[in-house]
């Protein structure tokens, strides 16, 4: 979801003496990856700006034509929706990389495992005794009333107690250059082919703005993957059978689901490649049928399993539930983690880790106004033209206010859909999002961006060295999804 | 270990290929024929090349040479274009991403994307030579790399069985149109002639006959070389051996004692052939001895689906 900010209204542009493609370069009140204040290239960043500075327009150009073949002809495209064509995209790349350093890293790193290992702790709790609900910290309506919330899940004793296996967090970076949490993506968090799929590009079309750095790779994502399933595996099972569950070539993750599939040398199975005979899931092989025991699922829970859920999904297996259930197969991620990425709920994590870990969060969250809360509600409804509102269930950047952005009659709008519904909505401020240089075509200009960085708990908790930083192309936009005009980079995550 | 939906797409990925590079090879080559003819007598006989296409010819013919490249090398809107037939093939590809070393599907997809080019570019179509050589050789190299990148196992057979068994139906067919046309020995000899070296050459097969049997083409020796030859790549029996030792390879990786059924099929199919004898064939009955291969071929899809495929549950669940 998209981090809304007021950067490009109040720019304070300073012309600044940068050389060659930078020559439109502008700072403004955001945080950017690249420069300080002072026009200055963070230490970090110097020798890419100079090897930068070497290159003329043309050179620019065909190393973004060069990327984007690579990226047509190795089909890493996504499927637009709505199409009747079935057009296959590129997701637009930008050649230059975002730079972390190993110690911010380290930090964000540190923050991470620690909010998912509270996540894990407090699904198991909504789950089942509820301690957290006794003790008054979560409302109980709260986590009952999200859409996401999986009754048939309660009482259901999962493997291990992991619930999310597979996390990818959004984070953005405020004006004084700190990173905060704004949203956790918990259901079937998509992506990360990306940020393989860009560090390989990357090599090919720029291999000498390696030279200077020590990049941390992120090629071994796939290893990492397959060793947090296998933490899921029943050990009652000598040699268990892992696939990967897609809703099909017509998905827009497609070519992910296949990336990992091939990376993890696991079949790549549709829900009518499998069934369920009591109570066991196989998959139909040329050798017969075949018990399947870990499915990394990339359907929604709506879609998973007809008979429990939404009755019209061809997606799914019929009687997977009960299997799972009966824990004779194992999902990653588990079903209803929904509830623990919803907005509303997004507000409490904070809460959440200081009440299973004893321990203050590492990373913050944004602010965030509950609008079935009396007080936020009034505040929010007289500052709705500084705020960003965002429905509570949806994602990917839609069902959005953005107050500095809005029109009198959009606000009035949602006033009264807040009215009607409170628990449904949230607010925060209006964020200024860092800006990190991209090439736009005629030369390099500052652009939002956020960070998504992927976090595997299994055995322990592991997160491979980068993430995917999703840019706004749209100048001034803070629109970061791939839907609504967002590309991607690749992220270099320093070593020491 | 395979999914029976991967083996499915292997097969038809494969299939729709050979399908590509067999009709870019023919009509290629009846154009070239065309162009030897005079056109006040006898014209352009489109309807032939539909025809050995096992395509139903159009109400209406395409007018010119362009028009027929239009419609059977790059209509997008048929099904049954030869680019149609590499965006199938593709299509199954993609469905089997995980299956296929990434080497693979960067070429298929590489001439996917380079055909919808051609597709926009109506300059093309006057160059209908050029066009086919793009199919034949991205088809051609495909192969080469599927035999280099991708381990020899139950799914690399399933592509060879596509391959073949199309092959073998293709090929089949042709030569059944062919000796049906060009028996009577009523025809112009120049003309019977001409049609006997296009049939060698819509099987890429012109220069490995001459090595055999010299530049002397004759009926018999065509129909012997296309279909009972052992060493030539693109003869029918060629194709119905590699069809045995594939169906052989799939039976012992899987296991499976049902797997008799699309074994004994294609055993049967290639016994015709190997004790096949050409003399023997062309004074018995050449159409039923040809129409029936293509029979078995039809046969042998069948078994294999209803082996390894679309078998019932119920047949495969634990007792």
């Amino acid at each position: 979801m998209t981090p809304p900010s007021v950067a490009e209204m109040s720019i304070d542009t300073s012309p600044l003496p940068f050389g060659a493609m930078f020559s439109g370069y502008h700072l403004g009140r955001a945080y950017d990856e690249m420069f300080e204040r002072s026009g200055q290239a963070r230490g970090h960043c110097r020798a890419l700006y100079r090897d930068l500075l070497e290159l003329s327009l043309k050179e620019l150009r065909e190393r973004q034509g060069e990327a984007d073949r690579a990226f047509l002809t190795q089909g890493i495209t996504f499927t637009v929706y709505g199409d009747t064509q079935g057009t296959e995209r590129i997701f637009p790349y930008d050649l230059l990389p975002r730079i972390i350093t190993a110690e911010e890293w380290r930090t964000l790193e540190r923050g991470l495992a620690q909010r998912l290992t509270a996540i894990n702790l407090f699904l198991r709790d909504v789950y089942h005794e509820g301690r957290i609900f006794q003790e008054g910290v979560v409302p109980r309506e709260l986590v009952y009333s999200c859409r996401h919330y999986r009754r048939e899940m309660r009482g259901v004793q999962v493997n291990r107690d992991i619930y999310v296996s597979v996390s990818g967090t959004d984070l953005v970076r405020l004006e004084d250059g700190s990173f905060v949490v704004l949203e956790d993506n918990l259901r079937v968090p998509s992506g990360v082919s990306y940020m393989i799929a860009n560090r390989a590009v990357m090599k090919r079309v720029f291999p000498t703005l390696f030279d200077r750095y020590k990049v941390a790779p992120v090629a071994d994502y796939g290893q990492a993957l397959l060793s947090t399933l296998r933490a899921l595996a029943p050990g009652s099972r000598p040699d268990p059978t892992f696939v990967v569950l897609t809703p099909g070539v017509g998905n827009s993750a497609y070519f992910e689901h296949a990336f990992l599939a091939r990376e993890m040398g696991i079949p790549l199975v549709e829900g009518r490649d499998l069934l369920v005979h009591d109570n066991i899931v196989y998959m139909r092989t040329t050798a017969g049928l075949r018990r399947v025991d870990v499915i990394y699922r990339r359907v929604d829970d709506d879609f998973l399993d007809p008979l429990a859920f939404r009755p019209d999904s061809q997606l799914g297996v019929p009687g997977l539930l009960n299997a799972y259930r009966a824990g004779n197969v194992a999902l990653a991620n588990a079903i209803g983690t929904g509830i623990a990425d919803d907005k509303a709920l997004y507000a409490y994590i904070p809460e959440i880790i200081r009440f299973y870990l004893t321990e203050e969060p590492i990373l913050d969250n944004v602010q965030t106004y509950l609008l079935d809360r009396p007080s936020d509600r009034r505040y929010v409804l007289e500052h709705l033209d500084t705020l960003v509102v965002k429905a509570v269930g949806e994602s990917g950047g839609y069902g959005m206010l953005i107050g500095p952005h809005s029109t009198a009659a959009e606000r009035d709008e949602f006033r009264q859909k807040i009215l009607a519904d409170p628990r449904n909505f949230i607010a925060q401020p209006t964020l200024s999002l860092s800006q990190a240089p991209c090439f736009m075509g005629e030369g390099i200009e500052g652009r939002h961006v956020d960070l998504r960085p992927y976090v595997l708990y299994g055995d322990k908790v592991s997160i491979v060295p980068g993430g995917l930083t999703r840019v706004a192309l749209r100048k001034g936009s803070l629109v970061v999804n791939s839907s609504q005009g967002g590309g991607s980079k690749d992220t270099w995550v320093l070593e020491d | 270990m395979l999914l029976s939906r991967t083996a499915d797409a292997l097969y038809w990925l494969s299939r729709y290929l050979e399908r590509a590079e067999f009709a870019a090879r023919l009509i290629s080559v009846r154009l070239d024929l065309g162009l030897d003819r005079r056109p006040e007598i006898d014209g352009w006989d489109f309807h032939r090349t539909f025809e050995s296409l096992r395509l139903t010819p159009p109400s209406e013919m395409p007018a010119t040479p362009a028009c027929l490249v239009d419609a059977l090398f790059l209509d997008g809107e048929s099904r049954e274009s030869v680019a149609a037939f590499v965006a199938t093939a593709r299509a199954n590809a993609r469905h089997v991403r995980e299956e296929i070393s990434s080497d693979m599907w960067t070429h298929l997809n590489g001439l996917y994307l380079r055909l919808q080019h051609v597709m926009e570019d109506e300059a093309q179509t006057s160059r209908p030579h050029s066009l086919a050589q793009i199919i034949i050789e991205g088809v051609q190299l495909f192969q080469g790399i599927t035999d280099a990148t991708m381990g020899h196992g139950e799914g690399w057979h399933y592509l060879q069985i596509g391959r073949f068994l199309e092959r073998a139906e293709a090929t089949a067919a042709l030569l059944d149109l062919h000796f049906r046309k060009h028996q009577s020995g009523a025809e112009h000899q120049v003309r019977a002639h001409a049609e006997h070296v296009g049939l060698l050459r819509s099987c890429g097969a012109i220069e490995a006959y001459c090595r055999y049997y010299t530049a002397d083409v004759r009926p018999e020796r065509v129909l012997e070389f296309l279909l009972l030859n052992p060493e030539f790549p693109r003869s029918v029996r060629f194709a119905a051996r590699r069809l045995e030792t594939s169906l052989r390879a799939i039976a012992q990786f899987t296991s499976r004692r049902s797997g008799g059924k699309a074994e004994r099929v294609a055993g049967r199919l290639y016994a015709q052939l190997d004790y096949g004898q050409v003399d023997e064939i062309l004074a018995d009955d050449p159409h039923s001895f040809l129409a029936g291969i293509a029979a078995h071929c039809a046969q042998l899809h069948g078994a294999i689906n209803q082996v390894y495929i679309g078998y019932p549950i119920e047949s495969a669940l634990p007792a």
